[in-house]
């Protein structure tokens, strides 16, 4: 049996609303399979699930905003005897588990020693709410769910006070017509919490990550003659953008210079084996979201132009999941179309690098002593150099300079 | 003179008591005085100061230093249809009568099948803060309300003092009066034709919405300068002064509790099997689902009370004490 | 097919890429992709819309002819003959 807990979807994500159950009690469930969609201060995530099995049991109601760590739903694999779960579903906590591994596994009692934590003070019906006896007659009364009242009173006790705040509260919203109440307050909202998010992120990012910058011009005339060439033979939907050759050659300098891919983490430099880019979209209503494309550096070219339109189209329309939001390993961020020259990057923590692009504008180039109108990108680099030095990242461009120039080797 | 005015006079704690004696004395031969050092000496809080001039020694009685005797005779005094008033130096020593007082005088009329009330009264000093040490010092007016058979008064104000005597003397089975040996000195304006009050209810000293303060003796005092320190930062304290540990007046301090929905009990007593854990358990007998808050209860620490002052001081409830936990009940928010 | 009812899909697949946008407003001879802020990704998406809609296939030569809707327009209409 596991607890199917509300993931956390980024570094700064304390809490998310349940919206909407995939999945009910009895289904049967894999590795990979969306069971839920949860709003977050980032959108829409469709959250998938790690386990194969049985959903036990439906925890967290629809609507319910819950923390981080919150046990949504209890899923028991297919080989455990269904008469064990009620009990140890009373138990909230699976001791008994851990009491069997203690028996049979002596040498992992070290690690299994770490306290169990506290439930969530969310769970449905376990949860025993500070209530004093007079607020609890009155929310009786006033049919008022203690649940949703955040007690004021010594030691977080739901008094009187915060009933009757509560019952004006209902009062108050019953008065303001619907339409008046829904659309705009909760996109603002929205727009608060992403901001928020950003906010937290980035403030992280530049308070403890020492950053370094680096940066490079590469000729993309022969990588864009060949795009051109190719997308020439294509009809239009399956056209090609040059943002796919640049995520590729990301991917192909990181396998190169590695230590620019993963994360710095309890002081420890945490190197990846999966290249999952974190390609920065902006939104049109403002923001900004890096859901992650998967095993950039496995992709053919074609597979990446797919993943990164159905990413693009899923962002804007707030429909990611919640392994996209998760795990990236690196940022890329491309601002080109913007006109902009040059990027200069924030790392989004705990990732070590971001690589940034600029426009691609024709420019007087000199090369073996030919002067020539050239196609030049401006690429940097940002990296943290807690985890790496500038000579790597160099060694990181220079490789992907050599991609975008012999686009034979992407 | 405006007609509802009455006419006051200045006074203390200790001459009202001793003005109540005087006006049993005078009105009813049958009630004496008899104690410790309460002749000659005038009591050792000089409560009897210039009685026996004006009785006499038959009527002002000084006894041997034994509080099993005396008390007894007491008794035996009441039960041939005198009005004793027998006065122990300080509650401490009255253990030394507790036989008398547990086993016979509160026990005699249910033993005499119904047959013999025993109309003592006996006076006692209660409560620390003089610098009397631990044999001195102690609380034990909430052990004696545990005991069926007799009343427990702990006169706080003037009016008290002055007038629960004549009730007490009055009523036909042993009533024992505490007195707070810091309130003696406390001086104060008592009308001049005070008289006797009733000893069946508690008083609210002062109106109040936010919580209910429930108290006796001479913490009243200190709750009360709670209260007005309170009232500046917007809280509204009810202060009950019990008045009477035995029986309680039950309806007084719940209907209280049932309006503020806030209860605290401020006893001097310390807090374990204390007068205040009996109010606190009637309160949720009575109210339970009034309270918005748990009750809460400010009782002098649980050590033998110490001599120095400000140890003593510190084992004490305390003004700051009082107010700081109606803060943290009352939590008004904005 | 009339010049109305081309600037009508125009109009309409725009104003699914920028539904904040006032096409009313929008000059003629406006860049577009600038105007609106639209990225090469959405701009692709757009013309995948209008190849969808009216099966004119736009060479990627072609793409600095539509930068305008004056130029879409008449890129369009010349192409449908």
């Amino acid at each position: 049996m596991a607890e199917f807990c509300m993931p956390s979807l980024g570094a700064d994500m304390k809490a998310a609303t349940l919206i909407e159950w995939k999945v009910k009690p009895g289904d049967f469930i894999k590795r990979g399979d969306i069971i839920a969609v949860v709003e977050a201060d980032k959108g829409i995530i469709e959250i998938e699930v790690f386990e194969e099995g049985v959903v036990d049991k439906i925890i967290v109601p629809e609507g319910k905003n819950v923390p981080v760590g919150t046990v949504l739903a209890i899923i028991s694999s297919m080989k455990e005897p269904s008469e064990t779960k009620e009990e140890k579903i009373v138990e909230g906590q699976v001791i008994e588990k851990k009491e069997t591994a203690l028996k049979l596994e002596p040498e992992k009692v070290l690690v299994q020693e770490k306290p169990v934590p506290p439930l969530p003070e969310v769970l449905e019906g376990k949860k025993h709410f500070k209530v004093s006896p007079l607020a609890r007659k009155l929310a009786e009364e006033l049919n008022i769910d203690v649940s949703t009242i955040q007690g004021s009173g010594a030691d977080g006790i739901i008094n009187r006070a915060d009933v009757e705040k509560a019952a004006k509260e209902r009062e108050l919203k019953k008065k303001i017509p619907v339409t008046e109440k829904a659309k705009m307050p909760k996109e603002v909202e929205y727009q608060a919490g992403m901001r928020r998010a950003i906010a937290a992120a980035m403030s992280r990012s530049n308070r403890d990550i020492p950053h370094y910058y680096l940066e490079t011009r590469i000729d993309m005339t022969r990588a864009l003659q060949w795009l051109e060439a190719e997308n020439q033979k294509r009809s239009i939907k399956e056209r090609l953008l040059p943002a796919v050759l640049l995520l590729k050659a990301v991917a192909r300098a990181l396998k190169d210079v590695p230590g620019l891919n993963g994360y710095w983490i309890d002081e420890r430099h945490q190197m990846k084996d999966e290249i999952h880019i974190g390609f920065a979209i902006s939104l049109r209503q403002g923001g900004l979201v890096v859901p992650a494309i998967h095993n950039v550096d496995k992709k053919s070219i074609d597979e990446l132009m797919a993943a990164m339109s159905d990413l693009i189209a899923r962002t804007r329309a707030g429909r990611l999941r919640s392994s996209e939001m998760t795990d990236a390993t690196v940022t890329v961020t491309s601002l080109g179309d913007l006109g902009v020259e040059t990027v200069y990057g924030v790392i989004y923590p705990p990732q070590v690098a971001l690589v940034g692009f600029g426009r691609i504008s024709e420019m007087p180039w000199a090369e073996n002593g030919m002067l020539g109108i050239r196609r030049i990108l401006s690429a940097t680099l940002a990296a943290d150099h807690r985890a790496t030095d500038g000579n790597r990242g160099a060694q990181f461009l220079g490789s992907m300079k050599r991609y975008l120039q012999e686009v034979s080797m992407l | 003179m405006n007609g509802k005015t009455r006419e006051t006079v200045k006074t203390t704690y200790r001459d009202a008591i001793r003005e109540a004696i005087r006006e049993a004395m005078r009105r009813d031969e049958r009630v004496f005085l008899m104690g410790e050092d309460v002749g000659r000496y005038g009591g050792c809080f000089a409560v009897s100061k210039g009685l026996l001039e004006e009785f006499g020694p038959e009527r002002i009685r000084d006894t041997p230093l034994s509080e099993s005797t005396f008390v007894g005779a007491g008794i035996g005094a009441a039960l041939g249809g005198m009005r004793p008033i027998v006065e122990i130096m300080t509650v401490n020593f009255s253990l030394l009568a507790a036989d008398q007082i547990l086993n016979t005088a509160a026990t005699y009329l249910h033993m005499s099948g119904g047959l013999f009330n025993v109309p003592l009264v006996i006076r006692m000093a209660t409560g620390g803060g003089k610098q009397l040490a631990a044999q001195h010092s102690h609380s034990l007016e909430g052990w004696y309300a545990h005991i069926p058979g007799i009343k427990v008064l702990t006169p706080a104000t003037l009016e008290d003092a002055r007038g629960m005597l004549w009730t007490a003397l009055a009523d036909p089975d042993p009533v024992l009066i505490f007195e707070n040996s810091t309130l003696y000195n406390r001086e104060g304006e008592l009308s001049v034709d005070a008289g006797a009050v009733d000893i069946d209810h508690a008083r609210i000293c002062r109106q109040g919405n936010d919580i209910t303060i429930i108290t006796y003796g001479a913490s009243l005092y200190k709750v009360l300068d709670a209260a007005d320190i309170l009232e500046k930062s917007g809280i509204s304290a009810e202060v009950i002064d019990l008045r009477t540990l035995r029986p309680l007046d039950d309806a007084a301090y719940l209907s209280s509790v049932a309006k503020t929905h806030r209860a605290l009990i401020v006893d001097e007593g310390w807090r374990s099997g204390s007068i205040s854990a009996e109010v606190s358990a009637r309160i949720m007998e009575g109210v339970f689902y009034e309270l918005d808050c748990p009750v809460e209860r400010i009782c002098t620490a649980e050590v033998p009370m110490p001599y120095a002052s400000h140890l003593e001081q510190a084992a004490l409830p305390q003004t700051e004490t009082i107010v700081t936990t109606v803060k943290r009940m009352v939590r008004k928010n904005g | 097919m009339t010049e109305k009812n081309i600037r009508e899909i125009i109009n309409k697949h725009l104003t699914k890429i920028a539904p904040e946008a006032d096409l009313g407003e929008l000059p003629e001879n406006a860049n577009i992709r600038e105007e609106l802020d639209i990225d090469s990704y959405d701009f692709l998406q757009f013309l995948i819309a209008i190849n969808e809609e009216i099966g004119i296939e736009i060479p990627e030569a072609d793409y600095g002819k539509l930068s305008t809707i004056e130029g879409i327009i008449r890129y369009l209409s010349a192409r449908m003959g």
